[in-house]
Parts: structure tokens; sequence; C-alpha cells
């Protein structure tokens, strides 16, 4: 399913931009794919990991691995990209590719949930470096994002790129809507969207989920979640004027 | 004279000229009075459309771009409606912005309960951190909002149409002392100033006033309390809700607070402010016979103890 080789020879159509990617800086010493399962290990004493646990994994990687612009070093700096993880249950993939990443040490996943661990069941912004938001409260990502591509682009910064994740049942938030149905019409170019569809939404979404961000005037499409080159393809597809959803179909949830 | 509301029009505009990082988010309500701010600032004058928790969210994503949004309308829709993105995108994110509300208590009084928002500063009480101003003029209410916006913390400034005739030397933190006297310390909240002046004319009471109800001036309170540590607390939104503050300020002496606000009961009526004021016992008349008989029981027990 998931084909850890592709990872050797990315073209990043937006290497021209900015050299500092993690996976470029590091060459030959870089964590890989594989290495992820090692590190979510350390939280869960478990090898194997249910749906819930992973269904983010393949794109989280390929974000942090592949397109978003932001390392340890530039945490701080004002105009790297953003990524907003706004499901934040199930938090252990995300953990591991910011370990993995460097952003901090592998050590930490040990004492996942602990009362001294900086590491929650979901991410608290000031307790972990390179964590964006605090989240765990569902439907506060999405709008937390438009205000940051806002603020960005009042600011001139408008190089940086803003991600948001969501899940599928996440999106019944009402909250949603109105950042789905703003963003749109306000052509907020650099936010992004990514909705991991692992059919969890109690009423599903008749027509499909990319067809609501399609009806707001947003850029989208569908993707099998687990496919890291079909993920990284729809994630540096160009969208002038429009923003972006990318929706990564994985597993369904009770399946 | 103008409204606070016009006047927030005005300085926030002024503030959007002045000051590159500040943003302004609406929600409909005051767009037409920004117009101007927009044409000149389209990357920072934003209206959402009418979606409050949007109205939070994105003044919150814009404070963690590092810059200092400004968010209004209508205390119901600002500080009610969206009240968990209010906790958790500003004070879980551990960011700063200001919220600036209309509509106070019974604006609109003809628009019924629906537009009122007794509520929305003991809300505010139950989170951490939020500076809360509440002006009695348009003067005050423009001092308090260039404090506000200068700031990096979250503070909510609450705009209402009931004004005091004359305005104050706001500072941003503490209580004015206006008068003096023996007996209760009258804290008398934005404006309900003017009705608690006229109330108390006369009484040998203290009367302090205050702008800035959060944080709470402990000191002045327990100065002007004096040894009997009597305290009225006169508010034009919901009663009691500073009535912790108080004691909190006062619980190592023996004390009385009386808390004296809007009522809780919905009174599902239409009519004026002063219609609604004088229903709740905020008008001169309710006030001084509230505050007597509570300066006299005061009197009382403090003769039985000597």
């Amino acid at each position: 399913m998931t084909n850890t080789a592709l990872f050797s020879t990315p073209t990043d159509v937006r290497s021209d931009l900015s050299g500092d990617r993690p996976g470029a800086s590091r060459p030959g010493s870089s964590p890989r794919f594989r290495d992820l399962g090692r590190l979510m290990a350390l939280m869960t004493g478990d090898e194997k990991h249910g749906p819930a646990a992973t269904s983010t994994l393949d794109a989280l990687w390929v974000l942090y691995d592949r397109v978003l612009r932001v390392t340890p070093a530039s945490a701080d700096a004002p105009e790297r990209d953003r990524f907003l993880l706004s499901k934040g249950h199930g938090p252990m993939a995300y953990y591991a590719v910011l370990a993995a990443k460097g952003f901090f040490p592998e050590e930490w996943l040990a004492g996942f949930g602990s009362y001294d661990s900086p590491l929650g069941h979901h991410p608290d912004r000031v307790l972990v470096p390179g964590v964006e938001i605090g989240s765990g409260s569902l439907g506060h990502g999405l709008p937390l994002a438009v205000g940051t591509a806002l603020g960005l682009r009042a600011q001139g910064l408008t190089d940086s790129r803003i991600w948001v994740l969501i899940g599928d049942a996440e999106l019944d938030e009402g909250s949603n809507h109105e950042a789905i149905a703003y963003a749109g019409p306000a052509g907020l170019e650099q936010l992004h969207t990514l909705v991991v569809d692992n059919a969890s939404a109690t009423h599903g979404w008749p027509g499909g989920i990319a067809s609501r961000f399609e009806a707001a005037g947003w850029s989208a499409q569908t993707v099998d979640g687990r496919d890291h080159e079909a993920l990284y393809a729809a994630f540096t597809a160009p969208h002038p004027g429009r923003p972006r959803a990318v929706v990564a179909r994985v597993e369904p949830k009770n399946a | 004279m103008d409204t606070m509301r016009d006047r927030f029009i005005a300085t926030t505009s002024r503030l959007l000229d002045e000051e590159p990082r500040t943003a302004l988010v609406l929600a409909e309500i005051s767009a037409a009075g920004f117009e101007q701010a927009q044409r000149r600032h389209p990357d920072r004058v934003i209206n959402v459309g009418i979606r409050e928790q949007l109205l939070i969210g994105a003044g919150g994503g814009i404070a963690l771009s590092g810059m200092r949004p400004i968010m209004h309308t209508f205390a119901s829709f600002l500080v009610e409606r969206p009240f968990e993105q209010v906790k958790l995108d500003f004070g879980h994110q551990n960011t700063g912005g200001v919220l600036v509300s209309a509509g106070a208590s019974y604006d609109w009084p003809a628009g019924g309960f629906t537009h009122m928002s007794p509520g929305d500063v003991a809300l505010l009480d139950t989170l951490d951190g939020w500076t809360v101003h509440v002006p009695g003029h348009p003067d005050e209410a423009e001092a308090l909002l260039r404090h506000a916006v200068a700031g990096d913390d979250r503070v909510y400034v609450r705009l209402s149409q009931q004004s005091n005739s004359e305005a104050r030397p706001v500072t941003g933190d503490r209580f004015l002392t206006l008068r003096e006297g023996r007996g209760p310390a009258v804290v008398a909240v934005g404006p309900m100033l003017d009705n608690v002046l006229a109330a108390t004319e006369g009484l040998d009471v203290s009367v302090l006033y205050a702008t800035t109800v959060r944080p709470f001036d402990r000191e002045a309170v327990r100065a002007a309390a004096g040894g009997r540590g009597d305290v009225v607390i006169v508010e034009p939104y919901l009663e009691g809700t500073s009535t912790t503050a108080a004691n909190d300020a006062l619980s190592d002496v023996p004390h009385r607070v009386l808390g004296l606000g809007v009522a809780r009961r919905e009174l599902r009526r239409y009519g004026t402010i002063d219609e609604h004021l004088a229903a709740h016992g905020l008008d001169p008349v309710s006030l001084r016979a509230r505050i007597s008989a509570f300066a006299e029981q005061g009197a009382r027990g403090a003769h039985r103890r000597s």
C-alpha cells in the first residue's frame, strides 16, 4: 500500500522557493516513513495501530517530508508555512512525524499523556515545539486557519501556505461550514484544507466531501490517502485565486 | 453627542490608519460604518458575513499570525453564541485580541431578549486573563479602546447606548474615587454612574467609579470600605457579577456586599432603556431606597456590635 522508496527521489515543484525542507536539509540521514511505526510504538507500546491512530499518518508524512516549508530552526519564522492539526484526537501520528523531523526529542514520546509530559492526548501549542494550535475540540482549526491566512496576507507574507487537517466527521461542525463558505469567495489562495476521510461521519456526505468545497468556490480533489505520490501531486497542484481542499480517503474507521 | 458605537467606528478607523498591526473583523454589524476604512485597508477590515463562530475563530488566527485583531458585533453574538471560540481560540492558544461589543444589556429594548446580553461579563469571568472595560461615556470608550488596542492581552470592551452626562479621566486599570463618606463604598460601573450619583446625593457614602472591572481594583475597594467593610456594587449587567470579586477583596475582614444589577429573570417587556432600568431597580429612586436600606442595616449592626 505504501511505497517508501518513493521518498528517495522527490520532485519538489517549490524547491526554488526555499531550501529548508526537512527532507532536503539532511540528505542520507533523514528519518524515513518506516521509522514512524517505531516512534508510534513508543507512545502506544504497540507495533500495530488501529485505523483511527494511523489514518492521518501518510498524509502528515508527505506534508512534513516534502511540502511544508517549516523546520525546527524556522518554527518561529514569520514566513514559515503553517500546519494546523484541527482534528486533535489520536495525535500519535502527528507526534511521531514531529519527532522524526526533529521538532522535539524522541524521548518525549514515551511519556505520552502522563502528568509531566508535554504530549497530551490532544496537542497544546504552548507545550509542544512546532505545534501551531492547541486542538481537541472539533471545529476550531479551519476558522483559525482562515484567520491565519488573512493575517499573513495582510502582512504581505503571501508565500506562506497554511494547511489545516480536519476529519470527515469533524466536517459536521457548523463552524467549518462558516469557514468554507467564507474562504472560497474571499479567494484565500494560501489556505489548504486536508480532509482525512475514514467514513466516520454519522450521516455521511452525500455527493462527496469535495463537492461541498467546490460549491463554495474551492479547488478540490479526492485521492487515496495511503498513496504518497497521489497525495503529493494533490498537495502541490496549482489553484490560482482559490483555496484548496484535498480529501484523503483511508480505510473506514469501523471496517 | 455621539454614541459609544459611533466613537468606536471613528476611533477604530483612525487606529487602522495609524497602527499597521491592527485588523478589524466584523460579522455585518456596523459594517456600513466601516466602508471607508475597508476601502483604505481591504486586507485589514474583514467582514465575514453573519458568521459569529468564524468571527472569533478568524480573529484567533489573525492573532496567531502576529497581528492585533479587533472583533465586533452585538454582545449576544460576540460573547454568548461563540463562547467556546472565545475560550479556546484565544485563551487556550495563549494569544490576545480585543472584543468590542454593542447592545449591552438592553440597548434595544424593543428588540427583545434575543438582543439582550446581561450575562456577558459573568461568562467572561469563567475565563482567565480577560481585562474587561465598561466605559460610561464615548470619550471614555475611545480612551479605553486605544488602551486595549495598544496592548497584547485579551480585552473585552463593552459599549452601550447608556451614557453618563460627562466623561471622567479613565486609566484602564484603577477605580476612581468620586465621593468619600463614612457609610458603604458604592461602586458604580460605567453607565450606572449618573444614577448612582443621583441616588446617593446627601447620603454619607463613598462613591467609586469603575470603568475597568477586570481585573477588579481590590485596593480601592478595601480603602473605601474602611473599617465597616460594606460594599455596594451597581453594575449595568447581571446582578452579582462582581460580588465574588468584592468578597475576595475583603476576605480577611468582616464585610457585607450588596450586588445590584440586571435581574436574572427574563422580563419579556419591550419599551425603553429607562423602563428597563426601573424594572430592574436601577433608576435613581430605587437605587437610593436599596442603598439606604443596606447602609441602615449596617449601621444598626455596627451599633449592636459596639
